[in-house]
């Protein structure tokens, strides 16, 4: 099973890791991880853009990428754009395996590659003013890890 | 026909629109001058990409875009 998506609407993480769980009856083990708007910080909206030619094809190459390097039965990866508020769900990726660390191994693998190479836009509300946002060195640090 | 520019992330901000309309054929000269001097200032630098037909250019400068493509300027990306 392989899902991956952008929405431009709110989604029900919970959803994905049981439908990826209910679709892969032989794996022994299902790990997912929910990224949300983070509160605090004066944030008071959180906007992704995208382009979607090259979003999409780049969240397809990285499931690719991880069915390679990991031993999969399956891979989502659902992305939110749009306008966002604290609380609200950006992503979830959730992976299923025969065992557990594949699966664990493979969403780190996929977050650490959105963080700092998707091709995503993303501006923060504070003080009625908007803010583009960078990646942090360590989203590279991070990314890089997996290049050892 | 014509090639679309497309201004994402804060080069919209800069260009002051999303998107511009411009006759084809453009290579890298026409797109510094259809752009505005603040996103050619932008463009010049190694950290925005260009995409056209929706495949990044391995260099920029060979930009060559036909009727009808669309042309997206990439500036550096935030991350998921």
């Amino acid at each position: 099973m392989r899902d991956i998506r952008i929405e431009n609407g709110a989604f029900n993480p919970h959803a994905i890791a049981s439908d990826l769980a209910g679709n892969c009856p032989e794996a022994g083990g299902i790990a997912s991880f929910l990224g949300a708007v983070r509160a605090g910080g004066g944030v008071e909206a959180l906007e992704l853009s995208h382009y979607e030619p090259l979003t999409l094809a780049g969240m397809e190459a990285l499931a690719d990428d991880a069915f390679g390097r990991f031993d999969l039965m399956g891979l989502s990866m659902v992305h939110r754009v749009g306008k966002m508020e604290p609380g609200d769900p950006i992503v979830c990726v959730a992976a299923a395996s025969r065992h557990r660390r594949d699966a664990i191994a493979a969403i780190d693998f996929c977050m650490d590659h959105l963080k700092s190479a998707a091709w995503f836009w993303k501006r923060e509300l504070r003080e009625e003013q908007w803010h583009w946002i960078e990646p942090r060195a360590q989203d590279y640090s991070d990314k890089d890890r997996w290049d050892k | 026909m014509a090639v679309t520019i497309l201004f994402l992330g804060p080069l919209r901000d800069l260009a002051g629109e999303d998107a511009r309309e411009v006759d084809a054929p453009l290579d890298w000269a026409g797109l510094l001058d259809a752009a505005g001097p603040l996103v050619a200032e932008q463009l010049k630098s190694e950290r925005v990409n260009v995409a056209c037909g929706g495949k990044v250019l391995g260099d920029k400068h060979s930009l060559n875009a036909q009727d009808g493509d669309e042309v997206a300027l990439l500036p550096p990306v935030s991350g998921g």
